[in-house]
This record gives structure tokens, sequence and C-alpha cells, in this order.
């Protein structure tokens, strides 16, 4: 039994080392769950859509309660304006909503436990939300910077604090994720290696805790792949209305 | 499948343990496999975003809209059947209520006739009593009339037989009337 927590956060390789001039793209564990998520996802959401009955079945229930679900939150947080990205929230939400799922299976790997998985996600949209920003407003959307109803004397004190949060969104969104889901895992483990290290006698205690805790995880798998997602419209909100 | 998540699981399992022998620290801040993670992330999700925009949730949305514009028009439907059933129910009660008049005005036109026939006929009746009664009346003045003279002459008869039976003589019938006349004047005064 592996006794380091962190060791199940490891990377390794499956199959031959792949490389492209000096850049190693293997194929890890880390890709196979990855494309394991791809795979269910395409799978459920096929079989949910192939079927056009008017009365949903279960499965067709399912996703037609997830499309709705999400439209309902991206409209809510982000306006009509935000349509054309429903797409691209729907798939971020559902990518890091299986990942995390996918790791609450014993012996597997969560892809969200890694910082760069949830950076690159976080930079792209904060890339791509100010790429829209400034598509959508010009240099007028610096005035997200400029709070509206705000003492002239403090302004330069407020603007340097508004970009200073700007700037750290992408931090913020990768860091929440990666954090929630490597500190579960973590501790889910460490409860694991009480249960074996106090044996039948004690054992007892932690193994109900790990029990909790894997509810407790389940719960945060799905909000944090919530929030990651509302976050997203959030962030596509401030671009596409800009009122601060 | 059973035997490929069994297998799946022992290598994971091994694996780890196998690792577990290598490193200390946090695996995540091991840049070893960062632009593998980033290169397969990209790939997945590429085909993900692409798979789902293109294929699937256009496929969900037609649905979700069949759905509601299918709802939608059987709402119409019904509305439109109800405000028919409204229009029929208002329609009998039209005719009901028509009927009803017509009724009372039936009733009341055969109330009417039987009263007028019932007057006509008491007329009648009254009219055709009254000219009975007229004539009676006429008859029996004409006999209160009348019967004075007759029982004079009927007296006059009598007494000028009587008198013939008794003394066997011819009376001037003249003479015997007077005394009977004067006779039943008597009468008549008592």
């Amino acid at each position: 039994m592996a006794a380091n927590p962190m060791y199940q956060f490891n990377v390794y390789r499956i199959g031959p080392e792949i490389k492209i001039g000096e850049i190693d793209i293997s194929f890890t564990n880390a890709s196979l769950f990855m494309v394991i998520s791809t795979i269910a996802i395409l799978f459920v959401f096929n079989l949910g859509s192939k079927k056009k009955s008017l009365i949903p079945d279960k499965i067709q229930l399912l996703s037609e309660l997830s499309y709705s679900f999400i439209s309902k939150m991206i409209n809510d947080t982000a306006g009509a304006k935000a349509k054309p990205y429903f797409s691209f929230i729907f798939s971020l939400f559902m990518f890091v909503l299986f990942c995390n799922m996918f790791g609450m299976i014993p012996y597997s790997f969560t892809v969200t436990s890694h910082i760069i998985v949830t950076f690159v996600l976080a930079a792209f949209i904060f890339i791509g939300v100010t790429i829209i920003g400034f598509l959508k407003h010009g240099l007028g959307y610096l005035k997200l910077f400029v709070p509206s109803g705000v003492p002239i004397f403090l302004l330069p004190l407020i603007i340097v604090i508004e970009i200073i949060s700007y700037l750290s969104r992408p931090v913020s969104l990768s860091v929440r994720l990666f954090a929630n889901m490597m500190a579960g895992h973590t501790m889910m483990k460490v409860f694991g290696g009480f249960v074996v290290s106090l044996g039948i006698m004690g054992g007892w205690l932690p193994l109900g805790f790990s029990v909790a805790l894997t509810g407790l995880e389940i719960l945060v798998a799905f909000l944090q792949a919530y929030v990651f997602a509302i976050l997203t419209c959030i962030y596509l909100n401030d671009a596409l209305n800009l009122h601060h | 499948m059973k035997k490929i998540i069994i297998y799946l699981l022992a290598l994971f399992s091994v694996n780890q343990i196998a690792i577990s022998a290598e490193t200390g620290g946090m695996p995540q801040l091991n840049p070893e496999f960062w632009i593998s993670q980033v290169f397969w992330l990209v790939v997945t999700f590429g085909i993900l975003l692409i798979v789902l925009s293109k294929f699937i949730l256009p496929n969900i949305r037609n649905n979700l809209e069949k759905r509601k514009s299918q709802i939608m028009e059987n709402i119409e439907i019904a509305d439109n059947q109800k405000i028919d059933s409204e229009k029929n129910i208002k329609e009998y009660d039209r005719i009901i209520l028509d009927a009803k008049v017509a009724a009372k005005k039936t009733f009341s036109l055969a109330k009417e006739k039987i009263q007028l026939d019932l007057t006509k006929k008491k007329e009648k009746i009254e009219s055709e009593l009254n000219s009975e009664i007229d004539v009676v009346e006429k008859e029996i003045n004409d006999l209160k009339k009348s019967a004075p003279e007759k029982i004079g002459l009927i007296a006059v008869d009598t007494a000028s037989e009587i008198v013939n039976k008794l003394i066997g003589v011819e009376v001037n019938k003249s003479n015997v009337s007077a005394i009977v006349n004067e006779q039943i004047k008597l009468l008549g005064d008592k």
C-alpha cells in the first residue's frame, strides 16, 4: 500500500515514449483519464441526443436537463449575448465534472488535481475573455478597471487593485479547482491509511470518516465543476456587457 | 468489460506502488509531463468541444425546441377547443332561454285563449239564459194578465151552468159575467 498520500497524483507513461522534436508528449495516465472522460461524455450525450421522442427516456432526460441547466446558468449570469459561447461552457463544465467524477473511482487518476491542467483551462478562458472584451468594446474595455462612483482621489488605488484582481483571475480559478481536488483526495488517502494502520480494532472510525468524505468529495466534484463554469460565465459577462 | 476494469485497477495499483519508492513532495509541481498533459488536454478537450458543438448539442437543442413547439401547439389547440366549447355552452344556454321564453309565450297565449273562450261561452250561456228567462217571464206575465179573464170566463160558464142545473133557467151570460167580474174585483181588492 502506498503510504504517501501524494503518490496518487503521480503521472507516469503508459506505452511508448512519444516525442516531437525535443518535446515529450507521451501518453500518460493523465491522458488516459482525459480520453476516458471525453469518450464518456460523448457516449452519454450521443445516446441522449439520438432518440427524439416527445416523452424522453432516462438518458435523453439526463442530457436535456444538463442542456437546460447550463443554458439557464449562462442566461442568468451572462445574459443572452453569451449564447454563442454555450458549446464551450457546456464542454468545459462536462469535462471538469467528468474528470472530477472519474477521479472518485478508487485507483483512478484525477486529471483536475493537476495545476497545469486547470491552469491551462483557466488561462485559455482568461485570454479568450480578454480578447472578446477588447473585440466588443475596443479600448473601452479598460473601463472595467474604473468602477463608477468612486471618488477621484481614490481612483489610482482602485485601478491598481482592479488590475491585480483581473490578472489574478486565472490563478484563482485554476488554484481553486486544483487545490480542492488535491486536498480532498489527499484527505481520503490519509483516512484510508488510518484505517489500515489502526487495523480491525480502531479502524472503524476513520473508515466511517472515509465514507463520509467520499460523499463530500462527490459533492465537491460537482460543485467545483459548477463554480468553474459559473465563474467563466461571470468573466464572460464582464467582457460582453461591461457594467461595473 | 469487468476483466478490463480489473486489469486497469491492477495496472494502476502496481504502478503506484512502484512509483511510491521514487520521489517525495507534490507530483503536480514536477514539470516532467507538463507538456504532455497540456497536449493531451488540448487534443481531448478540442475533440470534445468540436463533436459536442457540431453534432450533439444542436440535436439536443432541436429536440427541445421541437418539444416546446409541440407543447405550444397542443396548448393552442386546447385553447381553441376551450373557446369553442364555451361558445357552444353559450349557444346551448341561449337556446334553452329561447325555448323557455317561447314556452312561456305559448302558455300565456293558450291561457288567454282559454280565458277568452270561457268568457265567450259564459256570455253566450248567460245571454241564452237571460233570453229564456225573459221569455218565461213574459209567459208568466201573460199568464198573470190572462188568468183573471180566463177565471172570469170559467166562472161565468160554471155559474150559468150551475144556475141552469139548479133552476133550469137559461141565464143571460152578460149578466152573469157582470156579477162575476164584480166578485173578482172584490176578491182582487181583498
